[in-house]
């Protein structure tokens, strides 16, 4: 198995993909000419050509009414949006349209776009341009949330969401570009919507993913130092979100802690605890408890951004905690 | 120099205990007289007091191990003090020096190490427990009243219920020797009159509500019960006699008493019988006695064991030297002693040592029964109800109050006369009951 980057990850699903399909073409700013805001498509224009990679205007809106258009006339969009933040301006197509037109129009057409865009904070770009509004996405019924945390799970879940029929929201993490992996040769796929346990462990059950998913590996490692083993289950899709693994693990552990960057508040943890609360609540040996980050616009000060943001501490702190409780 | 404390013997037939609980962790301060961890045997749950002050260096031992009486199970040092690892664990050769360095044998350490649980009740109603350790509890039919919460504020968390497994269930069950509150007059008029119905086949239709099979855990109360009494019933040769009490004077004496004292001091049926069998047995000491290797040790003192009820076994209490202490500190102590063992708080010292014992089931409307010696006692006294019957006074038929008691013994210290005259001499105090208070 080769060991790549993230970058280099998600850019193989999209050109195997590419050749593989003709009816898959990529749009949105800077994709093309300039090969991608975090170089991802670079090499991609001059050898699809301007017809499958298509640089948009500075218009999220037109980015993502046109890939549903696109999809709705039988091809494969794979729509950039440069950051997750700029998604608000589209959100009328993604949650209105997007995740609604097969479920209101009794079936009739179906919508295999992607939305390929970048969350998550830690870069100093400053409060409006460092959100994690996962939750927010994953709210919407209709609608596919992906979030990968390794570069293998980058490539078979961008090109299992290439392949949906269901409109797909694919956000990658701002600071995993340059993370490294074993990556499986040849074609291959990830289920969209199948959690998975990325370290096996007994202590307790550490639901995270993403970026969170390096953070928690991290505190696992100190953890394990003072024998605490601790599970981590990666959710890799927030919707549908699959909850076998994690309530397989805490039946195991009884107890858990859930690890997301996102603010805590109506998060992606609240909903990983209450489902446990709901569905293993004979099984819960103490307060789940929420990592997550702080409750204000990320400032921009370095300082401060890194104070906001959950840490690895953070997350051997709560570990500990739980463990007490 | 490290400390070694060593699990502490609390009764004369304990050979191990489970270590349930380190109440200090490594690392953590202790001074002489704190409570070091909770240690569990056949009949009791009891706090290890440390002997020494200093860091707790290290346990030897886990929670939940079991370990035999003597052995070491933690090492007490200053701080930064290193433990070295020849430090002897349990059943290492380094074990007997170990003992010796410390100067200290288990008997030694007994009755400063030993304390009896207080455990937190907490406020009456809600316990503070996790989802499952409240299921884990059910399954396992754990009274989670007596498990003590290890978790925040208290919580009880499954390893606390685990911990627990082996304590016996603890009901709010009454004491045996309470006798039944006034005599029941067997009375036709209560009695439902019987017509002659024509009676129709019920239906069937199958079964209505299914009945799982439940698997009950043997805790180590009823192992330890069971252990004895198989003990016990195969190797004494036991025989039985029943003697039939007139206990009208007695119930009256008792009535008058009763009047002159506040609730929570009432004298008991049992209390008077305390009393009775401890006066008789001063003139009979061999059936207070134990059987040796080659001889009968008549005991010079006279302590009555009052077997309680508990929940899942039963326990007896010990009412020392009986025969010399006024009726009415018999009743206090008594009754302190079978509240502590319905609370799971008993202390060895409760427990120990006696020499006679007493079953009452005349709570129960029990005519008689025969009960099982408690070794290493010779007999065993069984009661049954104060029960108005028909009697013949002077060729006429009464209405008398009768009270039966059974005596088991062991034959090869005593034969059936002397169990016999054993039991008439117990009759001069009932029937003559102001011997008791004189």
């Amino acid at each position: 198995m080769a060991r790549i980057t993230m970058r280099e990850a998600i850019s193989q699903a999209l050109w195997e993909e590419m050749e593989r399909d003709p009816n898959v073409f990529i749009m949105g700013q800077e994709v093309g000419v300039w090969g991608g805001t975090y170089a991802v498509t670079k090499g991609f224009y001059d050898h699809f050509g301007p017809e499958r990679v298509k640089d948009t205007p500075i218009a999220e809106a037109a980015i993502v009414g046109g890939a549903i258009g696109a999809a709705l006339t039988g091809l494969r969009p794979v729509a950039e949006l440069m950051t997750i933040n700029f998604a608000f301006v589209a959100m009328d197509h993604i949650v209105n349209e997007a995740a609604k037109f097969h479920y209101m129009f009794g079936g009739q057409m179906v919508l295999p776009m992607v939305i390929r865009t970048v969350g998550g904070g830690g870069r100093q770009l400053g409060a409006t341009h460092s959100q994690t509004p996962d939750a927010i996405f994953a709210h919407f019924p209709g609608l596919k949330v992906v979030a990968p945390g390794t570069p293998a799970d980058a490539k078979g879940l961008l090109k299992a969401s290439i392949r949906s029929n269901d409109p797909v929201l694919f956000i990658e993490h701002a600071t995993l570009y340059q993370s490294r992996g074993e990556v499986p040769e040849g074609d291959y796929t990830v289920p969209i919507g199948k959690s998975v346990v990325q370290r096996p462990g007994k202590d307790l059950t550490l639901v995270t993913y993403s970026k969170m998913l390096e953070v928690s590996t991290k505190a696992a490692d100190l953890l394990s130092k003072e024998g605490i083993e601790v599970e981590i289950v990666d959710l890799r899709t927030l919707r549908p979100l699959d909850m076998e693994p994690v309530l397989e693990s805490f039946k195991k552990t009884n107890r858990a802690v859930v690890v997301e960057e996102g603010w805590k508040s109506y998060g992606v943890g609240s909903e990983v605890a209450a489902r446990i609360y709901e569905e293993a609540f004979d099984y819960v040996d103490a307060p789940i408890k929420r990592v997550a980050q702080m409750e204000v616009p990320l400032p921009y000060n370095r300082t401060l951004e890194q104070i906001a943001l959950p840490k690895v501490e953070d997350v051997v702190t709560a570990v500990k905690e739980v463990l007490d409780a | 120099m490290p400390e070694t404390v060593l699990m502490p013997k609390l009764g004369f037939d304990m050979a191990e205990g489970t270590l349930v609980r380190w109440v200090k962790a490594e690392g953590e301060a202790v001074s002489k007289g704190n409570v070091l961890a909770e240690i569990e045997t056949d009949k009791a749950t009891v706090e290890v007091e440390s002997n020494y002050s200093g860091v707790v260096l290290r346990h030897l031992v886990e929670q939940g191990a079991i370990v035999p009486v003597g052995e070491p199970i933690a090492i007490i040092g200053q701080p930064g003090e290193t433990v070295d690892d020849k430090t002897p664990s349990p059943s290492s050769p380094d074990l007997v020096s170990a003992v010796a360095e410390v100067g200290q044998s288990s008997q030694e350490q007994q009755p400063q190490a030993v304390k009896v649980t207080q455990m937190d009740e907490g406020p009456a109603g809600r316990i503070k427990a996790s989802p499952l350790a409240r299921k884990v509890a059910q399954e396992r039919g754990i009274d989670l009243r007596m498990v003590s919460g290890s978790g925040t504020g208290g919580r009880i968390t499954r390893r606390d219920v685990e911990a627990a497994q082996i304590r016996p269930v603890i009901s709010q069950a009454e004491p045996q020797f309470v006798e039944r509150p006034a005599v029941q007059v067997p009375s036709t008029a209560q009695k439902p009159k019987v017509e002659k119905q024509p009676v129709v086949l019920p239906t069937w239709g199958g079964v209505q509500a299914h009945f799982e099979d439940q698997l009950i855990a043997v805790d180590r109360l009823r192992a330890a019960i069971g252990r004895r009494l198989v003990e016990a019933k195969q190797q004494i040769p036991h025989f039985y006699i029943t003697h039939e009490y007139n206990v009208e004077a007695l119930l009256m004496l008792r009535s008058e008493l009763n009047g002159l004292l506040p609730d929570d001091q009432k004298l008991t049926v049992n209390d008077f019988l305390i009393k009775a069998v401890a006066l008789a047995l001063r003139q009979y000491p061999n059936i207070n006695a134990t059987l040796e290797e080659s001889s009968i040790r008549r005991h010079g003192r006279i302590h009555i064991g009052v077997a309680v009820a508990v929940q899942g076994g039963l326990l007896t209490v010990v009412c020392k030297d009986a025969d010399q202490k006024p009726l009415r500190v018999i009743s206090s102590e008594v009754k302190e002693m079978a509240a502590r063992a319905r609370a799971g708080k008993v202390r060895p010292d409760d427990i120990e040592g006696s020499t006679f014992s007493i079953s009452n089931l005349g709570m129960y409307d029990v005519e008689h029964f025969v009960a099982i010696i408690n070794p290493p006692e010779t007999a065993i006294l069984a009661v049954g109800s104060a029960r108005q019957v028909p009697v013949v006074v002077n060729g006429e038929i009464k209405v008398g109050t009768r009270m039966l008691a059974t005596i088991s013994a062991d034959h090869r210290v005593t034969d059936g006369a002397e169990a016999a005259q054993f039991l008439q001499a117990i009759e001069t105090f009932i029937e003559k009951p102001m011997y008791l208070v004189m």
